[in-house]
């Protein structure tokens, strides 16, 4: 058996919940009642009529965020196979993991001081 | 797979380590550091840089490699790292002031710059492509933050965002080629490659290239120099002569580990290629220097002539026995030479503010601070190639070691384009001294004051007594395993 | 290697994905058909037994790296490119035949025909316990100047801070 193969479960469970994602809004498109048109398609009472795009552009602000999570997914990927060889790693590699944590942490901190995370 | 702990010998990266932790430290420290008197990190970030320089100077002459020979002490990185630390100390002290005057008040300047100091460290001992790769990311990354550090000036912003562009790229063909190399061989490690190479072919060829190509992007020569007048002239200029002497040195450090000893049986392959380039950036960069009037634009142009004129040595290294000795100390002088120009170039700066500097603005000069104009005319000539400066000595073993390669035609080249090049920087010394005009000069701080002064004494002592200087340099050899 | 038919279906999305990425006008619809690209991908290397690279690339690169492209096209509101101005043939044909011969190489190299000889262990244990192993026994040093260099990334983030506005200095 290949390694491929061990994630065939996977996959099945991967096709069942895109199946169920795309079944549910399918059917209640299709057994629900539908009559468009008329005042249904306004905005409702009080509401203002929409005007413009509704893509506005993002303040600079939650790039922020997304560096601060992309450099989380690495620390990830890199605690992920330590995790699994863990036991046989042994002192040595709590050591080394640690150091690795630390200085990362460290970062966290420091950026956190600096108030690069605060919301204005 | 079984698990084998890896021998450690940390003594090897025992410089990069105190300089980690301490600049660690160094940044919980300056939480209590008031924001307006962040001078005082910047003092204390020359402790780190002490300590690790003691530690270096304690390492030359033994030879060690750890982590599986990953990460090489021979003389080679100890010498480089010597050179990277003072580069480091200098820079430091020409930015305490400029820094605050332009208002930034910020202290990352200084984490960043010893973090780029800690990949530069590393791309001399680096003996594994991957360590390469690594130390150059950990070098280029605070280097592309510092270049924007200006955040007012769009210029600044200009050069940040090209550096940051051009310099990913140029990663890129590096990894590429690291990648098709380990495809070819089977291995990143030098000495594995070392092995290999010879038989693995046309990828093997290809992974070559690409190697180069991302080196000489670092390095800053023709046709791959296209970013550095931009990125020199934005940049503020503590960062410039930081990134214009560091970044350039660490670049050619592992290009000449990367060369020398994993490729070393490929050298005719390489030795047109690189002789083509060296030759093309001492012309390119010396022509296009002579029609430039402002001031940093003109030393990041003398700067790719330079990488030329080392490129000329590292070409030659194979061949004779002193390349890489001329390479490093012309290194050592380009060092000390350029940190000198820079300085003066920003004591000049200062009460133009964000004004760009021009030549004639250095006119009258000779009357108005004589002692400076005479330093600057003393780095000037070191950079011309004059002699009595340690730039003629630098110019003199490297077109030595080139004879002694065979590629008379490349001397020819450069010695021709040192002629032009006198063009050039004989303006600036004619401009102090044969104009008249107003001079609106602030009195020029103290640290500034001593870099110039350690920057000219350093370049005349190593023009007047090179000797001792240069056996140092010819000792500084590469190991290819620990 | 899977099934040839994995691996001929798997191509197919991922080429055209890849073009689709490259003609579309629409930014927000590249980045989509980059993660389907990136998708695709990672299937080839679960195929090829990297289950652990498979993963790397969907949470770093369908995850997290298009997020920031993302974000980025959003930030400019650059999400409708305007038409591409052409720069000549000249570029398009060298281009070609760059890929063109590299992939030629790659192609003789790997099939045994090309004039290198040395090559890659074929057999290797990718395993995420053997990636384990191997990161802490020949690569814990490189290991640790990542984590060196991800707290520099982070001190990035200093540079888009909103700041006061500079004062005047003398």
């Amino acid at each position: 058996m290949t390694i491929a193969q061990l994630y065939i479960p996977v996959a099945v469970l991967f096709g069942i919940s895109i199946f169920f994602a795309l079944l549910l809004p399918i059917l209640s498109k299709i057994l629900g009642p539908n009559r468009p048109g008329g005042r249904k398609g306004e905005a409702y009472e009080s509401g203002i009529v929409a005007v413009g795009n509704a893509q506005k552009r993002l303040p600079v602000k939650f790039y922020r965020i997304a560096i601060l999570f992309i450099l989380f997914d690495i620390d990830i990927i890199f605690l992920f196979p330590y995790a699994i060889a863990m036991k046989k790693l042994g002192l040595f590699g709590l050591w080394s993991m640690l150091i690795f944590v630390v200085i990362f942490v460290l970062g966290d901190i420091w950026v956190w001081k600096r108030g690069v995370l605060e919301w204005e | 797979m079984q698990f084998v702990e890896p021998t450690l010998n940390l003594s090897v990266i025992l410089p990069i380590i105190i300089l980690t932790f301490s600049t660690l430290l160094l940044m919980f420290v300056d939480f209590w550091v008031p924001d307006e008197r962040k001078d005082i990190t910047g003092w204390l970030s020359l402790f780190p840089l002490g300590g690790a320089l003691t530690a270096t100077f304690f390492q030359w002459d033994t030879i060690k490699g750890a982590f599986n020979s990953s990460v090489l002490q021979d003389n080679f990185s100890t010498y480089l790292s010597i050179l990277y630390l003072i580069t480091g100390m200098l820079s430091v002290l020409i930015s305490i002031g400029y820094i605050r005057k332009r208002g930034h008040g910020r202290s990352e300047y200084y984490f960043l710059m010893l973090f780029s100091l800690v990949g530069m460290m590393l791309m001399g001992m680096a003996n594994d492509l991957l360590i390469v790769f690594l130390a150059l990311e950990l070098l280029s990354i605070p280097l592309y933050i510092m270049s924007g550090f200006d955040r007012t000036d769009l210029n600044s912003e200009e050069s940040a965002l090209k550096y940051f562009l051009l310099g990913a790229f140029s990663s890129g063909f590096l990894v590429f080629g690291i990648a098709l190399i380990y495809g070819a061989v089977g291995s990143t490690a030098l000495p594995d490659i070392a092995e290999g190479i010879a038989t693995s072919g046309t990828v093997g060829l290809a992974g070559i290239a690409m190697l180069l190509v991302g080196f000489m992007f670092k390095v800053g020569t023709v046709p791959f120099h296209m970013w550095t007048p931009d990125v020199y002239q934005g940049a503020p200029t503590s960062v410039t002569a930081f990134m214009s002497v560091g970044a350039k040195v660490a670049g050619f450090a592992a290009l000449m580990r990367v060369l020398i000893s994993s490729m070393g049986s490929m050298d005719e392959k390489w030795i047109p290629a690189l002789a083509v380039i060296a030759a093309a950036t001492m012309i390119v960069g010396n022509i296009a220097a002579l029609t430039q009037t402002n001031i940093k634009r003109l030393l990041a142009y003398s700067s790719i002539a330079h990488a030329g004129y080392i490129l000329m040595a590292v070409t030659a290294s194979t061949k004779s026995d002193d390349g890489v000795g001329a390479a490093l100390f012309y290194m050592m002088t380009y060092m000390f030479t350029n940190l000198g120009a820079f300085a003066a170039v920003m004591a000049m700066e200062r009460f133009s503010g964000n004004k760009q500097l021009d030549l004639d603005d250095y006119k009258g000069m000779g009357k108005h601070n004589f002692a400076f104009a005479i330093v600057m005319m003393l780095l000037m000539f070191s950079l011309t190639g004059i002699p009595l400066t340690g730039g003629f000595v630098g110019k003199f073993y490297v077109f030595k070691t080139a004879l002694e390669a065979d590629l008379v035609w490349l001397v020819i080249i450069a010695a021709l384009t040192s002629v032009v090049s006198a063009f050039y920087y004989m303006r600036v010394v004619f401009n102090m001294f044969m104009f008249d005009g107003e001079i609106d000069m602030p009195t020029v701080p103290n640290a500034l004051k001593l870099v110039m002064a350690v920057a000219a004494i350093a370049t005349l002592v190593l023009g007047v007594l090179p000797a001792d200087w240069y056996t140092i340099a010819q000792n500084a050899l590469m190991t290819t395993g620990g | 290697m899977g099934h040839p038919i994995v691996f001929l279906i798997l191509a197919t999305v991922a080429v055209f994905a890849a073009i689709g990425m490259l003609t579309s006008r629409n930014a927000v619809h590249s980045a989509l058909y980059l993660v389907l690209n990136f998708c695709t991908v990672a299937v080839f290397y679960l195929v090829l037994n990297a289950p652990f690279i498979s993963m790397v690339q969907i949470t770093v690169y369908a995850g997290a790296i298009v997020v920031l492209f993302l974000f980025v096209i959003m930030l400019l509101g650059a999400d409708q490119l305007p038409k591409a101005s052409s720069n000549g043939g000249l570029q398009y044909i060298l281009a070609i035949f760059a890929t063109a011969g590299l992939a030629t190489a790659l192609i003789l190299q790997l099939s045994g025909f090309g004039d290198g000889t040395a090559k890659p262990e074929s057999a290797l244990d990718a395993s995420p316990e053997a990636i384990g192993t191997l990161l802490f026994q020949d690569y814990v040093f490189p290991f640790e100047i990542t984590s060196l260099i991800l707290l520099v990334a982070m001190m990035s983030l200093i540079v888009f801070k909103a700041q006061k506005r500079k004062k005047q200095d003398g």
